[in-house]
């Protein structure tokens, strides 16, 4: 996957400033992630370089968690929680729904980029459930509307950005 | 007259922000506080008048013009209208420690903490000794409040113990404070609310608990799903440290405590003691086997101790209020008070915070007032997705954590996930076991294969295959997986899945075969429901 040399220095500049912290790792790949959109293959050997790690130590930790993305992902990022206090307000119909409205599955980007479908488990709202996220935002008592809404505002914002 | 409206996760989540944005076109700059945790009637508008401070709720933006205009002629004459906050049944009912600021005025405002007993507690720990903190801990009682009810005091004992007696009079090892604030259990956000709307509740307490063992680095592992609370403990921990509640020569005393917010990455397990460690040291989160126990060896190998945010929030009032007081509640061997969560489908649900003893049927019938969809609930699953599911038979169990092991359940973090009867029971159980599939950090093969295997058999059961045998075959599995299992995982997803067999056996039948079932005593065990359906099958192949 090809990167920027803007994007690669990035990265190289991020490893420098968090190479001494302890446990490094992990603060650092959230900041690669939230500078680049993911965490692209080429950034392995500088992380594992700065951080005196074999590559096979720095791709394991990458893979193990589900938050980590090695491919580029939708400008936006949608979560549907699939714990057991949101299925039993019917988040297995919401989820089914977002994935048909959005025609993708879980881990697939719609087809104009903009919006990436995940499952989460949890979203610590489990008194007014089902709860999905949008990016940093979280939203109580999603039903099939709800979600059509939220996501036409989340393209209408978009409008209003271009 | 303070307008308050809250910033929490659920406030927010239900549109507070477009409440706060409504009070302001209005020309009002509301205080934006925490929940008190009645998220039923979020978000909850609260009014400081003459009168006292009187809430409305659930709002939204457009009762807005209305509220004010009550406000100006009559209050109690609008529909939304609560009364008196803290005459609110609910909140009122409760025996709020932990929570006892929670919702008052802004989180992040120390001028508020302090107004409110804040930092009290720490002001005494600093005149005491290590071991004086350390007895107060263990004269209250306290016992871990992230699932397992290990006693506090007992852990901080070791960490304070540990590296002191070969190297007496040398440099002091190094020792750690770590927060778990990895609170994945779904229908828990006891941890969410304290971090939400009293963050310096928990900051106080990590800096006692470094000042009893002798340590001076503080981690608070958190969630990346929590993107709120980590603003809101990023803001207090800068605040602490401005005011000299954190850092360097704490208040003069020439004690020391970092402190310093992780942000896990999704992974359920992580909020296990050792994966936790190892997520910290930036490695892939897989479970240590125990010994060496983390108080010995915790993180980078030094003693540290790890309590959940629960755990460590109390601490500042019991050094506060004195261990006497918080062991005066609760029940047996579960002193102080448990936060409850009660959620799922549910009239009103919300944090409630009351002494050990109280039964599953008062909160979810007084607190709760039973489902939101208005059906009957059917089983409750208690202390998160490895907690088992609890039929009606069980609910006058009380909350205690020698109560709940009795009968082959958990208490666990305190969450109460409620189902209606259009749960199927099948569906939950094989959910358990896809859990542990998405979830096992897959050190031990019978949590990393057993749960994929029992998801097959679970759908084998489901589609009539072979039925007696598997059933057979998914109690051995369940076995091999309790006891061949490092963590809780491996070693207790068999539980949600075993207590919707014995007390669910209906759901894992074909619908002809759960008529003849339904007749069937509610309490038949496994091998019961085994043989009922063989028994079945018999009948059927005589006809």
């Amino acid at each position: 996957m090809g990167i920027s040399q803007n994007e690669q220095q990035s990265i190289s500049d991020l490893v420098g400033q968090y190479k001494a912290l302890p446990g490094a790792l992990l603060p650092l790949l959230h900041a690669i992630q939230a500078d680049v959109g993911y965490v692209p293959d080429t950034a392995v050997p500088i992380i594992a370089k700065g951080l005196n790690l074999s590559r096979a130590e720095v791709h394991g930790v990458i893979s193990f968690y589900h938050d980590f993305k090695t491919t580029p992902v939708g400008r936006h990022t949608v979560q549907i929680c699939r714990a057991e206090a949101c299925q039993s307000m019917g988040s297995r119909q919401l989820e089914t729904h977002a994935k048909q409205a959005l025609g993708v599955d879980y881990g697939e980007t719609t087809a104009d980029g903009a919006i990436t479908l995940e499952p989460v488990y949890c979203l610590g709202n489990c008194a007014c459930s089902p709860s999905m996220r949008i990016n940093d935002d979280i939203f109580a008592r999603v039903d099939a509307d709800r979600f059509d809404q939220l996501i036409s505002d989340l393209s209408s914002e978009e409008g209003v950005v271009k | 007259m303070i307008f308050y409206i809250p910033q929490d996760t659920t406030a927010l989540a239900l549109g507070s922000e477009a409440v706060a944005r409504a009070l302001q076109t209005a020309g009002i700059e509301p205080i934006r506080n925490g929940s008190r945790g009645l998220f039923w009637l979020e978000p909850l508008l609260e009014v400081a008048t003459d009168q006292g401070r009187i809430a409305f709720g659930p709002v939204s933006a457009k009762d807005i013009p209305s509220i004010i205009d009550a406000l100006e002629s009559d209050p109690t004459s609008h529909a939304l209208y609560q009364g008196e906050v803290a005459d609110i049944p609910y909140l009122k009912s409760q025996q709020r420690l932990t929570y006892a600021r929670a919702g008052l005025g802004d989180p992040v405002c120390l001028d508020n903490y302090q107004t409110l007993n804040g930092f009290k507690g720490l002001v005494k720990a600093l005149q005491m000794t290590g071991q004086q903190i350390v007895d107060q801990v263990k004269d209250s009682g306290l016992r871990g409040r992230g699932g397992a009810a290990f006693p506090a005091g007992i852990k901080w004992q070791t960490v304070h113990d540990a590296g002191t007696s070969a190297a007496a009079d040398k440099e002091p090892c190094q020792k750690y404070i770590v927060c778990n604030a990895d609170e994945g259990d779904s229908g828990t956000f006891a941890d969410r609310l304290v971090m939400e709307a009293d963050p310096y509740q928990l900051i106080e307490g990590m800096v006692i608990a470094g000042l009893a063992v002798g340590a001076n680095q503080g981690y608070i592992y958190l969630r990346s799903e929590y993107p709120v609370a980590h603003k809101l403990l990023n803001t207090a921990i800068d605040r602490a440290v401005q005011a000299n509640f954190l850092g360097e020569n704490i208040q003069g005393s020439g004690k020391t405590f970092h402190l310093e917010v992780r942000l896990g990455a999704g992974a359920y397990i992580c909020g296990e003691e050792t994966s936790l460690l190892e997520s910290l040291e930036g490695k892939r989160g897989m479970v240590r086997a125990k010994p060496p126990l983390p108080a010995i060896e915790g993180l980078f190998g030094m003693p540290t101790v790890v309590n959940n945010v629960l755990t460590l929030a109390a601490i500042s009032s019991i050094l506060e209020q004195g261990a006497a007081n918080y062991q005066n509640f609760g029940m047996g061997r579960s002193r102080g008070t448990l936060a409850i969560q009660l959620a799922g489908n549910i009239k009103r649900g919300g944090l409630i915070e009351l002494a050990f003893g109280v039964t599953l049927r008062e909160v979810l019938e007084d607190y709760g007032q039973g489902t939101y969809s208005g059906r009957p609930i059917r089983a409750i699953q208690v202390g998160g997705p490895l907690g088992a599911f609890m039929p009606e038979s069980q609910w006058d169990t009380p909350m205690d954590y020698e109560a709940f092991a009795a009968i082959k359940a958990m208490i666990g973090h305190g969450g109460i996930v409620v189902f209606d009867d259009t749960v199927d029971m099948a569906a939950q159980a094989r959910f358990a076991m896809e859990f542990c599939v998405v979830e096992s950090c897959g050190k031990c093969t019978p949590c990393r294969i057993g749960s994929v295997r029992g998801v097959e058999v679970i759908d084998r059961i489901v589609a009539n295959e072979n039925r007696d045998n598997n059933l057979i075959l998914l109690h051995e599995l369940c076995d091999t997986m309790e006891f061949g299992s490092l963590c809780a995982m491996g070693g207790m997803t068999p539980y949600p899945v075993r207590s919707a067999l014995k007390y669910f056996p209906e759901d894992f039948l074909l619908q002809e075969a759960a008529g003849a079932l339904l007749q069937e005593a509610a309490g038949a065990s496994l091998q019961d429901t085994a043989g009922a359906a063989s028994q079945k099958t018999a009948a059927q192949g005589e006809n």
